[in-house]
């Protein structure tokens, strides 16, 4: 079943088709369809197992990292199938970034976190103007003027939604099209929520975001478009708004109404 | 239960207690012995009855007194002069050097047949070039007095000053070509070392003419106060560390000996870690889990287990005579048949105890890898670098303490090694450095010494063991200190590292 809110096909950045992961032969995900349109926020909803992550980490195959995953179907990324031999993933990451549940910030300094990505990408042309990269990224991420006066700080020693922003300005320090964030807040405490949701709403101009979350609320409020998954498969996917206040389905509806998860 | 449990804790307590004691003791003793050596002790003199009734005189230092029981006295056939009583003995040790003038080096003389004892304030000490110390006191330079005490020893030391310079010279010629104007110099310096000599009563009234070219330093040590004393001590203790071994290593210092440690470790640490550190990469990043896998690991663990001897005799059969003959064949095909690597050497000794180091840093750096987060990991990947990017600009250095790690515990066990060196480049007496200002500086082909073979050789091999004993404890001290200092340096390093990718989660 193929589910897509988005009319015009040019507005589609990423084209999920007939996608089915499994671990070890236990499928995860059974034949997912669905179009993510371009510079827009779309929320991954649903029960606790039911694939999100899954979905989320087949976009820019980190799937492929785990001994006995396997995936069928094609995912295109403007038009491209990753999926192809000739693709590098390490070259797909770098279009697809990607935000983890829980902060993981290398142990190395507030500077060379930022760096890590752009100095694998290297060429010397970038080394010579990374520190105007790095404050512009820690700048989208909300982040410089907490950190200006000491970049040279171990990342360690910033707070869970610090190092959160510093994650999210690592990732689009190196430029991707597309952010994968992953329950981005369920570690975090309601001020930083609340940054990380402002955060997001900046990004929008300029990423294509996939979030999933498990908050309704915060679905709600970041997301324009909204897909509700069950034990592995989607169920429904629309603008938030309609999903939200007037849902299709029976399961979507008793989910978000709390009587089921 | 309680009481159980607490008489526990007291045993381990107790245990815990006990070790430290025998650490503490071992290094003292050590330290007493090997650095009490050093010290210029009073001179005095002891008259005394020896078995046949006569007074002898001995000049020397007080080494130790010892408890002699009656019976053994009376079983080694000398009881004729047992004092009332039935109480032990005590004999006195006395080092009187005096090797080749006055022998032997040290008396034995029971303390109730001493008939006087006195500090003849103008004693003196002579460190000769061979045979060891000298005591007794100076008469005369080149045959004349010079009046009494004081003018005596000025001219004394001027002359010593002399030699001194002229013995210099001497040891600056020998690096240079033989050629035979040079050789002539030579002759010429060693036949004014020789010319002046000085007139030295002994403690039995014997005179004897020495050679001032047979003596390296003289001092009056009871004519000494305690900072003068000092001065001295630290003036030999430094001879110590910084002077190449005479006299078949019983005299001089230990020098080459610290430097051949020295280096070895730090080539052996230079090679067991790239190494190491690849090995535990592969085996924990690469390899896939498994039979084969689990086999090598196995067999790293257990190489830790093989007595070092073997580790010897492996790297003489492979290292020396495979690898080196090839080296040879390959790259010194002029000189052969005369070995250049085809022999024990410093980088065959280097790569032996590489060998036998190897399965601490294996597993101490796998430990490390595997205590990076997936997360971590999985971050670093999700920006776009390669497994091999992730493992050098990510894992790697967080991983570091732990290589380090495995480094002091390679680098405490190399040191005190001596076995398998013994059969792949630790000899008594090295030639050369295997570090100086020649080009290549470090000469990986060279034979060298150890201070743990040099402990070895002092204590059994020299032809003086009494008289070198002392320097035994004082060389192990030195091994003991390099290896605290090797294992510190690294310590520290570990230390800072670690500071830097400390892991709050
Ligand atoms: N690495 C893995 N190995 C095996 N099974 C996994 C693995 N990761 C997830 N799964 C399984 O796949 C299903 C989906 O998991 P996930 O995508 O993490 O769900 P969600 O993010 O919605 O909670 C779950 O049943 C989970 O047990
Ligand atoms: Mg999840």
């Amino acid at each position: 079943m193929l589910q897509t809110p988005i009319a015009d096909a040019a507005q589609i950045c990423l084209r999920v088709r007939g996608l089915t992961v499994a671990y070890a032969e236990e499928p995860a995900l059974q034949g997912i369809s669905l179009d993510i349109p371009r510079h827009q926020v779309t929320a991954f909803i649903g029960p606790s197992g039911c694939g999100k992550t899954t979905l989320l980490r087949s976009f820019n195959r980190m799937n492929e990292l785990i001994e006995d995953a396997r995936t069928e179907g094609v995912i295109e990324l403007e038009g491209c199938n990753i999926f192809q031999a000739g693709v590098d993933p390490a070259q797909l990451r770098r279009q697809v970034g990607m935000v983890f549940q829980r902060p993981n910030p290398f142990p190395k300094s507030i500077y060379d976190n930022v760096a890590y990505g752009l100095r694998i990408q290297s060429s010397s042309s970038r080394a010579a103007n990374l520190d105007q990269e790095v404050e512009s990224a820690l700048r989208r991420a909300a982040l410089w003027d907490e950190v200006a006066d000491r970049l040279d700080a171990p990342a360690l020693t910033l707070s869970g939604g610090q190092q959160q922003r510093l994650v999210i300005a690592r990732a689009i320090a190196v430029k991707p099209a597309v952010l994968l964030l992953d329950e981005p807040a369920s570690a975090l405490d309601p001020i930083s929520t609340l940054k990380i949701e402002q955060l997001i709403h900046q990004l929008k101009s300029n990423y294509t975001i996939i979030i999933v979350t498990h908050n309704m609320q915060q679905a709600a409020r970041v997301s324009d478009f909204t897909a509700f998954l069950n034990a592995g498969r989607l169920v429904e996917y629309g603008p938030a708004e309609a999903v939200f206040t007037n849902p299709k389905e029976r399961q979507t509806e008793d989910y978000i109404t709390g009587r089921r998860g | 239960m309680r009481f159980g449990s607490q008489a526990w804790i007291w045993l381990n307590a107790a245990a815990v207690g006990l070790c430290l004691c025998t650490l503490t003791g071992l290094l003292l003793l050590i330290a007493v012995r090997g650095l009490g050596h050093f010290w210029p002790a009073d001179l005095q003199l002891y008259a005394y009855l020896d078995d046949a009734g006569a007074t002898r005189r001995v000049l020397g230092e007080l080494i130790e007194t010892e408890t002699v029981s009656r019976r053994q006295h009376r079983e080694s056939g000398t009881a004729l002069d047992l004092v009332p009583g039935d109480g032990p003995l005590q004999r006195l040790v006395i080092k009187t050097g005096n090797r080749r003038l006055d022998p032997p080096d040290f008396a034995h003389i029971f303390e109730h047949r001493i008939e006087s004892v006195s500090a003849p304030p103008d004693a003196v000490v002579l460190e000769r070039v061979e045979w060891g110390n000298a005591h007794g006191e100076v008469l005369a330079v080149n045959g004349a007095a010079h009046g009494n005490g004081d003018r005596l020893w000025q001219a004394f030391k001027q002359r010593m000053e002399a030699a001194h310079r002229v013995r210099e010279t001497i040891k600056a010629l020998a690096g240079t070509t033989l050629e035979a104007a040079e050789e002539e110099r030579r002759r010429r310096l060693h036949r004014q070392l020789d010319a002046n000599s000085f007139t030295l009563r002994l403690a039995n009234g014997r005179l004897a003419e020495v050679p001032f070219g047979d003596v390296l330093r003289a001092w009056r040590p009871n004519r000494m106060n305690l900072a003068e004393k000092l001065g001295h001590y630290v003036e030999t203790f430094w001879l110590f560390l910084s002077q190449p071994p005479r006299e078949a290593n019983a005299e001089g210092g230990v020098f080459p000996a610290i430097l051949g440690t020295v280096t070895m470790v730090l080539l052996m640490s230079v090679l067991v870690t790239p190494l190491g550190v690849a090995a535990a990469i592969y085996l924990h990043e690469y390899a896939r889990p498994g039979v084969f896998v689990r086999l090598i690991r196995i067999a790293v663990n257990n190489l830790a287990g093989v007595p070092s001897i073997i580790y010897g005799v492996f790297g003489l059969g492979f290292f020396v005579y495979l690898m080196g003959d090839a080296v040879d064949q390959t790259l010194f095909r002029d000189s052969l048949p005369a070995p250049t690597f085809g022999a024990p050497g410093l980088l065959w000794a280097s790569l032996t105890l590489a060998l036998l180091t190897l399965p601490v840093v294996v597993v101490s750096t796998e430990e490390g890898l595997s205590r990076i987060p997936k997360t971590l990991r999985e971050g670093s990947l999700a920006l776009g670098a390669t497994q091999a990017e992730t493992l050098f600009r990510l894992v790697l250095p967080a991983a570091s303490p732990s290589v380090l790690t495995g480094l002091i515990l390679a680098v405490a066990r190399a040191a005190g090694e001596v076995a398998p060196l013994m059969l792949v480049g630790v000899v008594k007496l090295a030639p050369n450095l295997p570090v100086d200002g020649e080009f290549p500086y470090l000469h990986l082909e060279r034979k060298f010494m150890h201070l743990g073979f040099h402990i070895f050789d002092l204590g059994f091999q020299s032809p003086n063991v009494a008289a070198t004993r002392p320097l035994v404890y004082a060389t192990a001290l030195l091994l003991v200190a390099v290896i605290v200092t090797l294992n510190l340096t690294a310590i520290l390093l570990r230390n800072r590292l670690a500071w830097k990718f400390r892991q709050l989660s």
